[in-house]
Protein backbone atom coordinates (compact mmCIF):
# COMPACT_ATOMS: atom_id res chain seq x y z
CA UNK A 1 0.00 0.00 0.00
CA UNK A 2 1.37 3.41 -0.91
CA UNK A 3 0.49 5.83 1.87
CA UNK A 4 0.43 9.49 0.88
CA UNK A 5 2.57 11.62 3.14
CA UNK A 6 1.71 15.32 3.16
CA UNK A 7 4.78 17.55 2.95
CA UNK A 8 5.82 21.17 2.68
CA UNK A 9 8.73 22.61 0.69
CA UNK A 10 10.45 25.77 1.89
CA UNK A 11 13.70 27.58 1.08
CA UNK A 12 16.57 27.10 3.53
CA UNK A 13 18.41 30.22 2.47
CA UNK A 14 18.94 31.11 -1.21
CA UNK A 15 20.79 27.93 -2.20
CA UNK A 16 18.82 25.12 -0.57
CA UNK A 17 15.32 23.83 0.02
CA UNK A 18 13.85 21.54 2.65
CA UNK A 19 11.11 19.00 2.01
CA UNK A 20 9.46 18.53 5.38
CA UNK A 21 7.19 15.52 6.01
CA UNK A 22 6.14 16.57 9.52
CA UNK A 23 7.71 17.52 12.80
CA UNK A 24 7.84 14.04 14.35
CA UNK A 25 10.25 11.19 14.99
CA UNK A 26 8.74 8.17 13.26
CA UNK A 27 10.45 5.22 11.65
CA UNK A 28 8.01 5.23 8.74
CA UNK A 29 8.53 8.91 7.90
CA UNK A 30 12.28 8.58 8.30
CA UNK A 31 12.23 5.63 5.87
CA UNK A 32 10.31 7.80 3.40
CA UNK A 33 12.98 10.50 3.76
CA UNK A 34 15.82 8.00 3.27
CA UNK A 35 14.23 6.34 0.22
CA UNK A 36 13.82 9.79 -1.32
CA UNK A 37 17.41 10.67 -0.34
CA UNK A 38 18.85 7.52 -1.99
CA UNK A 39 16.79 8.14 -5.10
CA UNK A 40 18.18 11.69 -5.46
CA UNK A 41 21.71 10.60 -4.57
CA UNK A 42 21.64 7.90 -7.26
CA UNK A 43 20.17 10.29 -9.83
CA UNK A 44 23.34 12.46 -9.63
CA UNK A 45 21.32 15.47 -10.60
CA UNK A 46 23.71 18.12 -12.02
CA UNK A 47 22.16 21.00 -10.02
CA UNK A 48 22.35 19.22 -6.64
CA UNK A 49 25.51 19.87 -4.57
CA UNK A 50 24.60 18.23 -1.25
CA UNK A 51 21.78 16.32 0.46
CA UNK A 52 20.98 16.33 4.17
CA UNK A 53 18.43 13.74 5.31
CA UNK A 54 17.14 14.31 8.85
CA UNK A 55 14.44 12.75 11.09
CA UNK A 56 11.52 13.78 8.95
CA UNK A 57 12.94 16.12 6.31
CA UNK A 58 15.30 16.12 3.37
CA UNK A 59 17.34 19.22 2.50
CA UNK A 60 18.68 19.70 -1.01
CA UNK A 61 21.52 22.15 -1.71
CA UNK A 62 21.72 23.36 -5.29
CA UNK A 63 23.97 25.42 -7.55
CA UNK A 64 22.02 28.64 -8.22
CA UNK A 65 24.43 29.89 -10.93
CA UNK A 66 24.22 26.58 -12.84
CA UNK A 67 20.41 26.69 -12.75
CA UNK A 68 20.37 30.26 -14.09
CA UNK A 69 22.64 29.18 -16.93
CA UNK A 70 20.10 26.59 -18.03
CA UNK A 71 17.00 28.50 -17.00
CA UNK A 72 14.25 29.32 -19.44
CA UNK A 73 11.24 31.39 -18.44
CA UNK A 74 10.79 33.44 -15.29
CA UNK A 75 11.16 30.81 -12.61
CA UNK A 76 13.64 31.37 -9.80
CA UNK A 77 16.21 28.71 -9.00
CA UNK A 78 14.11 27.79 -5.94
CA UNK A 79 10.94 27.38 -8.02
CA UNK A 80 12.84 25.30 -10.56
CA UNK A 81 14.15 22.95 -7.87
CA UNK A 82 10.84 22.89 -5.98
CA UNK A 83 9.06 21.83 -9.19
CA UNK A 84 11.54 19.00 -9.71
CA UNK A 85 11.03 17.87 -6.10
CA UNK A 86 7.21 18.13 -6.16
CA UNK A 87 6.76 15.12 -8.36
CA UNK A 88 9.38 13.05 -6.62
CA UNK A 89 8.20 13.68 -3.06
CA UNK A 90 4.92 11.85 -3.67
CA UNK A 91 6.37 8.94 -5.65
CA UNK A 92 7.29 5.70 -3.94
CA UNK A 93 11.01 5.04 -4.17
CA UNK A 94 12.72 1.69 -4.06
CA UNK A 95 14.19 1.22 -0.57
CA UNK A 96 17.91 0.41 -0.33
CA UNK A 97 18.72 -3.16 0.61
CA UNK A 98 18.71 -3.78 4.34
CA UNK A 99 22.21 -3.98 5.75
CA UNK A 100 23.50 -6.17 8.58
CA UNK A 101 23.09 -5.11 12.19
CA UNK A 102 26.14 -3.21 13.48
CA UNK A 103 27.13 -4.62 16.89
CA UNK A 104 28.77 -2.01 19.10
CA UNK A 105 30.71 -2.93 22.27
CA UNK A 106 30.17 -0.49 25.16
CA UNK A 107 31.88 -0.45 28.53
CA UNK A 108 29.36 0.84 31.06
CA UNK A 109 31.86 0.90 33.98
CA UNK A 110 31.69 3.99 36.20
CA UNK A 111 35.04 5.33 34.99
CA UNK A 112 33.58 5.58 31.48
CA UNK A 113 30.08 6.64 32.54
CA UNK A 114 30.18 9.99 34.34
CA UNK A 115 26.37 10.22 34.42
CA UNK A 116 25.59 6.61 35.42
CA UNK A 117 25.21 7.58 39.07
CA UNK A 118 22.78 10.38 38.17
CA UNK A 119 20.79 8.07 35.88
CA UNK A 120 20.46 5.28 38.49
CA UNK A 121 19.45 7.81 41.15
CA UNK A 122 17.00 9.64 38.90
CA UNK A 123 15.41 6.42 37.62
CA UNK A 124 15.66 4.54 40.90
CA UNK A 125 17.25 1.47 39.33
CA UNK A 126 20.71 -0.05 39.52
CA UNK A 127 23.36 0.05 36.79
CA UNK A 128 22.55 -3.51 35.68
CA UNK A 129 19.00 -2.42 34.81
CA UNK A 130 20.26 0.65 32.98
CA UNK A 131 22.66 -1.51 30.95
CA UNK A 132 19.94 -4.05 30.19
CA UNK A 133 17.49 -1.37 29.06
CA UNK A 134 20.14 0.30 26.90
CA UNK A 135 21.46 -2.89 25.27
CA UNK A 136 18.09 -4.58 24.64
CA UNK A 137 16.64 -2.59 21.73
CA UNK A 138 17.64 -2.59 18.10
CA UNK A 139 18.31 1.09 17.36
CA UNK A 140 17.74 2.81 14.08
CA UNK A 141 20.17 5.46 12.82
CA UNK A 142 17.69 8.19 11.90
CA UNK A 143 20.24 10.76 10.80
CA UNK A 144 23.75 12.11 11.25
CA UNK A 145 24.58 15.63 12.33
CA UNK A 146 26.19 17.86 14.96
CA UNK A 147 29.69 16.38 14.43
CA UNK A 148 31.29 14.30 11.66
CA UNK A 149 29.93 10.78 12.15
CA UNK A 150 27.53 11.60 15.02
CA UNK A 151 24.53 9.27 14.57
CA UNK A 152 21.17 10.12 16.12
CA UNK A 153 19.76 6.70 17.09
CA UNK A 154 16.40 5.74 18.52
CA UNK A 155 14.42 4.89 20.28
CA UNK A 156 15.52 4.67 23.89
CA UNK A 157 13.24 2.67 26.23
CA UNK A 158 10.75 5.03 27.89
CA UNK A 159 11.96 3.90 31.34
CA UNK A 160 15.43 5.31 30.53
CA UNK A 161 14.45 8.63 28.97
CA UNK A 162 15.99 11.74 30.53
CA UNK A 163 16.38 15.37 29.46
CA UNK A 164 19.78 16.71 28.40
CA UNK A 165 22.10 18.12 31.05
CA UNK A 166 21.32 21.66 32.21
CA UNK A 167 24.96 22.64 31.89
CA UNK A 168 26.61 20.93 28.91
CA UNK A 169 30.03 19.37 29.56
CA UNK A 170 32.89 21.26 27.93
CA UNK A 171 34.79 18.07 27.08
CA UNK A 172 33.05 14.81 26.31
CA UNK A 173 35.62 12.09 25.51
CA UNK A 174 35.52 10.56 21.99
CA UNK A 175 33.60 7.25 22.02
CA UNK A 176 31.30 8.34 24.86
CA UNK A 177 27.79 6.90 24.59
CA UNK A 178 25.01 9.25 25.63
CA UNK A 179 21.24 9.40 25.90
CA UNK A 180 18.73 12.25 25.81
CA UNK A 181 14.98 11.86 25.43
CA UNK A 182 14.26 9.10 22.92
CA UNK A 183 17.72 9.41 21.40
CA UNK A 184 21.04 7.69 21.98
CA UNK A 185 24.34 8.43 20.25
CA UNK A 186 28.13 8.20 20.35
CA UNK A 187 30.46 11.21 20.37
CA UNK A 188 32.87 10.57 17.45
CA UNK A 189 35.35 13.25 18.58
CA UNK A 190 36.09 15.03 21.81
CA UNK A 191 33.64 17.91 21.98
CA UNK A 192 31.33 19.84 24.26
CA UNK A 193 28.07 17.97 24.80
CA UNK A 194 24.87 17.91 26.81
CA UNK A 195 23.79 14.27 26.63
CA UNK A 196 23.84 11.98 29.71
CA UNK A 197 26.92 9.79 29.33
CA UNK A 198 26.41 6.13 30.37
CA UNK A 199 29.37 4.36 28.75
CA UNK A 200 32.13 4.38 26.15
CA UNK A 201 32.88 2.32 23.07
CA UNK A 202 36.43 1.40 22.02
CA UNK A 203 35.28 1.53 18.36
CA UNK A 204 36.39 4.41 16.17
CA UNK A 205 33.13 5.99 15.09
CA UNK A 206 34.97 8.51 12.90
CA UNK A 207 38.34 7.93 11.22
CA UNK A 208 39.64 10.61 8.87
CA UNK A 209 42.14 8.13 7.37
CA UNK A 210 39.41 5.97 5.83
CA UNK A 211 37.82 6.64 2.44
CA UNK A 212 34.46 6.17 4.18
CA UNK A 213 35.32 7.99 7.41
CA UNK A 214 32.17 7.15 9.39
CA UNK A 215 30.96 3.91 11.01
CA UNK A 216 27.23 4.67 10.90
CA UNK A 217 25.04 5.72 7.98
CA UNK A 218 21.44 6.90 7.87
CA UNK A 219 19.08 3.90 8.05
CA UNK A 220 21.56 1.52 9.74
CA UNK A 221 20.49 -0.80 12.55
CA UNK A 222 22.64 -0.82 15.69
CA UNK A 223 22.79 -3.11 18.75
CA UNK A 224 24.92 -2.33 21.80
CA UNK A 225 26.50 -5.03 23.96
CA UNK A 226 28.18 -4.65 27.30
CA UNK A 227 31.92 -5.29 27.74
CA UNK A 228 34.20 -5.18 30.80
CA UNK A 229 37.01 -2.68 31.35
CA UNK A 230 39.57 -5.39 30.48
CA UNK A 231 37.79 -6.13 27.22
CA UNK A 232 37.72 -2.41 26.47
CA UNK A 233 41.50 -2.13 26.99
CA UNK A 234 42.13 -5.34 24.99
CA UNK A 235 40.07 -3.98 22.13
CA UNK A 236 41.94 -0.70 22.08
CA UNK A 237 45.32 -2.47 22.15
CA UNK A 238 44.36 -4.77 19.31
CA UNK A 239 43.22 -1.88 17.12
CA UNK A 240 45.81 0.78 17.81
CA UNK B 1 59.76 26.12 -3.96
CA UNK B 2 57.89 26.95 -0.77
CA UNK B 3 56.85 29.50 1.79
CA UNK B 4 57.54 29.32 5.49
CA UNK B 5 55.57 30.52 8.49
CA UNK B 6 58.00 32.48 10.65
CA UNK B 7 55.49 33.60 13.29
CA UNK B 8 52.31 31.85 14.45
CA UNK B 9 49.07 33.79 14.02
CA UNK B 10 45.98 33.41 16.20
CA UNK B 11 43.93 31.41 13.68
CA UNK B 12 45.41 30.99 10.22
CA UNK B 13 44.26 28.04 8.13
CA UNK B 14 44.14 26.80 4.55
CA UNK B 15 40.61 27.08 3.11
CA UNK B 16 38.77 26.90 -0.20
CA UNK B 17 35.13 27.27 -1.25
CA UNK B 18 34.04 24.37 0.94
CA UNK B 19 33.54 20.61 1.12
CA UNK B 20 30.20 19.56 -0.32
CA UNK B 21 28.56 16.16 -0.70
CA UNK B 22 29.17 14.78 2.80
CA UNK B 23 26.69 16.60 5.00
CA UNK B 24 24.56 13.43 5.29
CA UNK B 25 27.49 12.08 7.36
CA UNK B 26 27.57 15.13 9.60
CA UNK B 27 30.64 16.48 7.78
CA UNK B 28 30.13 20.22 7.43
CA UNK B 29 31.28 22.21 4.38
CA UNK B 30 33.64 24.57 6.24
CA UNK B 31 35.65 26.65 3.76
CA UNK B 32 36.49 30.35 3.68
CA UNK B 33 34.26 32.59 5.80
CA UNK B 34 34.42 35.36 3.18
CA UNK B 35 34.05 33.27 0.04
CA UNK B 36 34.03 36.37 -2.17
CA UNK B 37 37.44 37.63 -1.05
CA UNK B 38 38.93 34.12 -1.16
CA UNK B 39 37.79 33.71 -4.76
CA UNK B 40 38.77 37.26 -5.66
CA UNK B 41 42.36 36.54 -4.53
CA UNK B 42 42.43 33.55 -6.88
CA UNK B 43 40.71 35.38 -9.74
CA UNK B 44 43.31 38.19 -9.72
CA UNK B 45 46.03 35.61 -10.37
CA UNK B 46 43.95 33.84 -13.03
CA UNK B 47 43.72 30.75 -10.80
CA UNK B 48 40.70 28.48 -10.41
CA UNK B 49 38.22 30.18 -8.06
CA UNK B 50 38.03 27.14 -5.77
CA UNK B 51 41.83 26.82 -5.31
CA UNK B 52 43.26 26.71 -1.80
CA UNK B 53 44.07 30.04 -0.09
CA UNK B 54 45.29 31.00 3.37
CA UNK B 55 42.67 32.56 5.65
CA UNK B 56 44.36 34.96 8.04
CA UNK B 57 43.01 36.40 11.30
CA UNK B 58 44.65 39.13 13.38
CA UNK B 59 47.19 38.90 15.08
CA UNK B 60 48.41 37.30 11.88
CA UNK B 61 51.16 34.93 10.85
CA UNK B 62 54.40 36.23 9.36
CA UNK B 63 55.30 34.60 6.07
CA UNK B 64 58.71 34.15 4.45
CA UNK B 65 58.80 33.35 0.73
CA UNK B 66 61.56 30.82 0.05
CA UNK B 67 61.22 31.11 -3.73
CA UNK B 68 59.82 33.75 -6.11
CA UNK B 69 56.06 33.80 -6.70
CA UNK B 70 53.10 36.14 -7.18
CA UNK B 71 50.53 36.63 -4.40
CA UNK B 72 47.29 38.54 -3.90
CA UNK B 73 45.90 39.67 -0.55
CA UNK B 74 42.14 40.24 -0.40
CA UNK B 75 39.46 40.86 2.21
CA UNK B 76 40.26 42.48 5.56
CA UNK B 77 42.86 45.26 5.63
CA UNK B 78 45.47 44.27 8.20
CA UNK B 79 47.91 46.87 6.75
CA UNK B 80 50.11 44.32 4.97
CA UNK B 81 53.79 45.07 4.38
CA UNK B 82 56.47 43.19 2.47
CA UNK B 83 60.07 43.79 3.54
CA UNK B 84 58.67 46.61 5.71
CA UNK B 85 57.12 48.46 2.76
CA UNK B 86 53.31 48.76 2.72
CA UNK B 87 51.66 46.82 -0.11
CA UNK B 88 48.13 47.24 -1.47
CA UNK B 89 45.22 44.83 -1.17
CA UNK B 90 43.47 43.42 -4.24
CA UNK B 91 46.60 43.72 -6.42
CA UNK B 92 48.80 40.88 -7.64
CA UNK B 93 52.27 41.33 -6.12
CA UNK B 94 55.40 39.57 -7.39
CA UNK B 95 57.80 38.69 -4.54
CA UNK B 96 61.38 37.43 -4.68
CA UNK B 97 63.11 34.81 -2.53
CA UNK B 98 63.44 35.93 1.11
CA UNK B 99 60.57 38.46 0.90
CA UNK B 100 58.80 38.70 4.29
CA UNK B 101 55.08 39.42 4.52
CA UNK B 102 53.79 40.95 7.76
CA UNK B 103 50.46 42.32 8.90
CA UNK B 104 50.81 45.29 11.24
CA UNK B 105 47.40 46.36 12.51
CA UNK B 106 43.70 46.07 11.78
CA UNK B 107 42.37 48.83 9.55
CA UNK B 108 39.16 47.14 8.51
CA UNK B 109 37.52 43.72 8.59
CA UNK B 110 38.09 40.40 10.30
CA UNK B 111 39.72 37.99 7.83
CA UNK B 112 42.03 38.29 4.88
CA UNK B 113 42.95 35.82 2.18
CA UNK B 114 46.27 35.14 0.49
CA UNK B 115 46.40 33.37 -2.83
CA UNK B 116 49.76 32.15 -4.14
CA UNK B 117 50.30 31.76 -7.90
CA UNK B 118 52.36 28.58 -7.56
CA UNK B 119 49.62 26.94 -5.50
CA UNK B 120 49.90 25.37 -2.04
CA UNK B 121 50.64 21.65 -1.96
CA UNK B 122 48.22 20.78 0.84
CA UNK B 123 45.95 17.89 1.80
CA UNK B 124 42.81 17.23 -0.20
CA UNK B 125 40.20 15.54 2.02
CA UNK B 126 36.84 14.47 0.55
CA UNK B 127 37.30 16.76 -2.43
CA UNK B 128 38.30 19.94 -0.59
CA UNK B 129 41.45 21.64 0.72
CA UNK B 130 39.54 23.28 3.57
CA UNK B 131 40.94 22.66 7.03
CA UNK B 132 38.47 20.86 9.29
CA UNK B 133 39.93 21.65 12.71
CA UNK B 134 37.49 19.37 14.59
CA UNK B 135 38.12 16.38 12.36
CA UNK B 136 41.83 17.31 12.25
CA UNK B 137 42.10 16.82 8.52
CA UNK B 138 42.23 18.74 5.24
CA UNK B 139 44.36 21.78 4.44
CA UNK B 140 47.73 21.89 6.24
CA UNK B 141 47.81 18.76 8.42
CA UNK B 142 44.26 19.47 9.58
CA UNK B 143 45.45 22.25 11.89
CA UNK B 144 46.27 25.95 12.07
CA UNK B 145 49.50 27.21 10.50
CA UNK B 146 52.38 27.42 12.96
CA UNK B 147 55.89 28.78 13.09
CA UNK B 148 58.38 26.60 11.17
CA UNK B 149 55.69 25.14 8.87
CA UNK B 150 57.09 24.92 5.36
CA UNK B 151 54.29 24.86 2.77
CA UNK B 152 55.58 23.49 -0.55
CA UNK B 153 54.40 24.97 -3.83
CA UNK B 154 52.58 22.82 -6.33
CA UNK B 155 53.64 24.27 -9.67
CA UNK B 156 56.85 25.37 -11.27
CA UNK B 157 56.47 28.72 -13.04
CA UNK B 158 59.28 31.14 -13.84
CA UNK B 159 58.12 34.58 -12.65
CA UNK B 160 61.44 36.39 -13.13
CA UNK B 161 60.04 38.43 -16.04
CA UNK B 162 57.30 39.84 -13.73
CA UNK B 163 59.79 40.60 -10.98
CA UNK B 164 62.49 42.24 -13.14
CA UNK B 165 65.37 43.31 -10.90
CA UNK B 166 63.07 44.11 -7.97
CA UNK B 167 62.49 42.28 -4.70
CA UNK B 168 58.79 43.22 -4.65
CA UNK B 169 56.78 44.38 -7.63
CA UNK B 170 53.12 45.38 -7.52
CA UNK B 171 51.56 44.38 -10.85
CA UNK B 172 49.50 47.03 -12.63
CA UNK B 173 46.00 45.53 -12.38
CA UNK B 174 43.56 45.32 -9.50
CA UNK B 175 39.98 44.47 -8.65
CA UNK B 176 37.28 47.13 -8.74
CA UNK B 177 34.80 45.33 -6.52
CA UNK B 178 36.41 44.81 -3.17
CA UNK B 179 35.27 44.68 0.40
CA UNK B 180 31.93 46.25 1.06
CA UNK B 181 31.73 47.68 4.56
CA UNK B 182 28.04 48.47 4.72
CA UNK B 183 26.17 47.48 7.87
CA UNK B 184 22.81 46.65 6.35
CA UNK B 185 22.73 42.96 5.60
CA UNK B 186 20.01 41.37 3.52
CA UNK B 187 18.21 38.19 4.43
CA UNK B 188 15.28 36.09 3.31
CA UNK B 189 12.60 34.78 5.66
CA UNK B 190 13.05 31.45 7.41
CA UNK B 191 10.48 28.70 7.86
CA UNK B 192 9.75 29.74 11.46
CA UNK B 193 9.53 33.49 10.78
CA UNK B 194 5.81 33.39 11.61
CA UNK B 195 6.61 32.17 15.12
CA UNK B 196 7.85 35.67 15.97
CA UNK B 197 5.31 38.06 17.46
CA UNK B 198 4.42 41.07 15.33
CA UNK B 199 6.53 43.26 17.63
CA UNK B 200 9.50 40.89 17.30
CA UNK B 201 9.17 40.91 13.51
CA UNK B 202 9.30 44.71 13.59
CA UNK B 203 12.24 44.74 15.99
CA UNK B 204 14.13 42.31 13.76
CA UNK B 205 13.84 44.71 10.84
CA UNK B 206 14.26 48.02 12.64
CA UNK B 207 16.69 47.45 15.49
CA UNK B 208 20.46 47.37 15.38
CA UNK B 209 22.04 44.14 16.61
CA UNK B 210 25.53 43.80 18.00
CA UNK B 211 27.97 41.06 17.05
CA UNK B 212 28.80 39.70 20.53
CA UNK B 213 32.23 38.58 21.70
CA UNK B 214 30.99 35.05 21.07
CA UNK B 215 31.57 35.19 17.30
CA UNK B 216 33.82 32.75 15.49
CA UNK B 217 34.01 30.50 12.44
CA UNK B 218 31.11 28.39 13.78
CA UNK B 219 28.66 31.18 14.38
CA UNK B 220 27.99 34.74 15.47
CA UNK B 221 25.96 35.13 18.62
CA UNK B 222 24.14 38.45 18.31
CA UNK B 223 23.08 40.67 21.15
CA UNK B 224 20.12 43.02 21.16
CA UNK B 225 16.50 43.22 22.24
CA UNK B 226 15.16 39.71 22.93
CA UNK B 227 12.75 38.52 20.23
CA UNK B 228 9.57 36.90 21.49
CA UNK B 229 7.73 34.01 19.91
CA UNK B 230 4.03 33.17 20.04
CA UNK B 231 4.56 29.42 20.06
CA UNK B 232 6.95 27.11 21.83
CA UNK B 233 6.90 23.95 19.73
CA UNK B 234 9.94 21.70 19.87
CA UNK B 235 11.44 21.11 16.44
CA UNK B 236 13.00 17.76 15.59
CA UNK B 237 16.51 18.25 14.21
CA UNK B 238 16.83 19.14 10.56
CA UNK B 239 19.38 20.78 8.27
CA UNK B 240 20.87 24.20 8.96
CA UNK B 241 23.05 26.24 6.62
CA UNK B 242 25.75 28.93 6.39
CA UNK B 243 23.80 32.11 7.14
CA UNK B 244 20.86 30.50 8.93
CA UNK B 245 19.65 32.79 11.74
CA UNK B 246 18.49 30.63 14.63
CA UNK B 247 16.50 31.93 17.56
CA UNK B 248 17.79 30.67 20.91
CA UNK B 249 15.46 30.02 23.86
CA UNK B 250 16.51 33.32 25.50
CA UNK B 251 15.29 35.34 22.48
CA UNK B 252 18.78 36.10 21.17
CA UNK B 253 19.95 35.10 17.70
CA UNK B 254 22.86 33.04 16.49
CA UNK B 255 23.91 33.28 12.84
CA UNK B 256 25.53 30.07 11.64
CA UNK B 257 28.84 30.63 9.84
CA UNK B 258 31.23 28.47 7.76
CA UNK B 259 32.00 25.82 10.42
CA UNK B 260 28.34 25.38 11.50
CA UNK B 261 26.98 21.96 12.41
CA UNK B 262 25.02 20.32 9.59
CA UNK B 263 21.78 20.11 11.58
CA UNK B 264 20.00 21.96 14.34
CA UNK B 265 16.74 22.18 16.21
CA UNK B 266 16.22 25.89 16.90
CA UNK B 267 13.65 27.97 14.98
CA UNK B 268 15.07 29.38 11.74
CA UNK B 269 13.72 32.89 11.58
CA UNK B 270 15.73 34.08 8.56
CA UNK B 271 18.76 33.37 6.37
CA UNK B 272 21.47 35.85 5.34
CA UNK B 273 21.57 35.95 1.54
CA UNK B 274 24.65 34.24 0.08
CA UNK B 275 25.84 37.41 -1.67
CA UNK B 276 25.97 39.20 1.71
CA UNK B 277 27.68 36.45 3.75
CA UNK B 278 31.06 37.98 2.82
CA UNK B 279 29.94 41.29 4.41
CA UNK B 280 29.00 39.49 7.60
CA UNK B 281 32.21 37.45 7.59
CA UNK B 282 34.16 40.72 7.82
CA UNK B 283 32.26 41.88 10.94
CA UNK B 284 33.91 41.65 14.34
CA UNK B 285 32.63 41.61 17.92
CA UNK B 286 31.04 44.98 18.78
CA UNK B 287 30.15 45.81 15.16
CA UNK B 288 26.47 46.68 14.73
CA UNK B 289 24.37 45.41 11.88
CA UNK B 290 20.81 45.74 10.68
CA UNK B 291 18.79 43.17 8.79
CA UNK B 292 16.85 43.99 5.64
CA UNK B 293 14.38 41.48 4.27
CA UNK B 294 14.68 40.89 0.55
CA UNK B 295 12.82 38.62 -1.92
CA UNK B 296 14.37 35.22 -2.64
CA UNK B 297 14.64 35.91 -6.33
CA UNK B 298 16.63 39.13 -5.74
CA UNK B 299 18.98 37.17 -3.48
CA UNK B 300 19.56 34.57 -6.18
CA UNK B 301 20.27 37.24 -8.79
CA UNK B 302 22.83 39.00 -6.56
CA UNK B 303 24.64 35.70 -6.09
CA UNK B 304 24.68 35.07 -9.85
CA UNK B 305 26.02 38.59 -10.56
CA UNK B 306 28.80 38.06 -8.02
CA UNK B 307 29.73 34.72 -9.52
CA UNK B 308 29.79 36.12 -13.07
CA UNK B 309 32.01 39.00 -11.99
CA UNK B 310 34.51 36.58 -10.44
CA UNK B 311 34.47 34.29 -13.48
CA UNK B 312 35.05 37.15 -15.91
CA UNK B 313 37.82 38.62 -13.78
CA UNK B 314 39.45 35.20 -13.53
CA UNK B 315 39.50 34.78 -17.31
CA UNK B 316 40.83 38.32 -17.91
CA UNK B 317 43.62 37.86 -15.34
CA UNK B 318 44.53 34.46 -16.75
CA UNK B 319 45.37 36.18 -20.02
CA UNK B 320 47.35 38.87 -18.21
CA UNK B 321 49.36 36.35 -16.18
CA UNK B 322 49.90 34.21 -19.28
CA UNK B 323 51.04 31.03 -17.48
Amino acid sequence: MNIYHPYTIFPLGDGALTIDFGNIISEELNQKVLDFYHHLKNSQHPFITDLIPAYSSLTVLYDVAAIYQHLEGDNSAFETMANIMEGMAVAKHQPEEKKEIIHVPVCYAFDFAPDMEYITREKNMDATDVIRLHTEPLYRVYMLGFLPGFAYMGQVDHRLQLPRKKEPRLHVVAGSVGITGKQTGIYPLQSPGGWQILGRTPLKVFDNQLSDPVLFHPGDTVKFYSISEDEFTDYQNRHS
Amino acid sequence: MSLRITRTGILDTVQDTGRFGFQHLGINPGGAMDRFSAQLANALLGKELHDAVMEIHFPAAEILFESPTVITICGADFSPAINNQPVPLHHPIAVNTNAVLQFRHVEQGARCYISVLHGLDVELWLGSYSTNLKAETGGWKGRILKRYDQLPFKKNYDVSALLGDKEVHVLPWKANDTVDTRNEIECILGSEWSWLTREAQQAFQNNWFLVSSNADRMGYRMSGAALEVNRADQLVSSAAGFGTIQLLPDGQMIILMADHGTTGGYPRIAHIISAHLPLLAQKKPNNSIRFKITPLEAAEKKLVVQKKYLQQLQIACKFKMNF
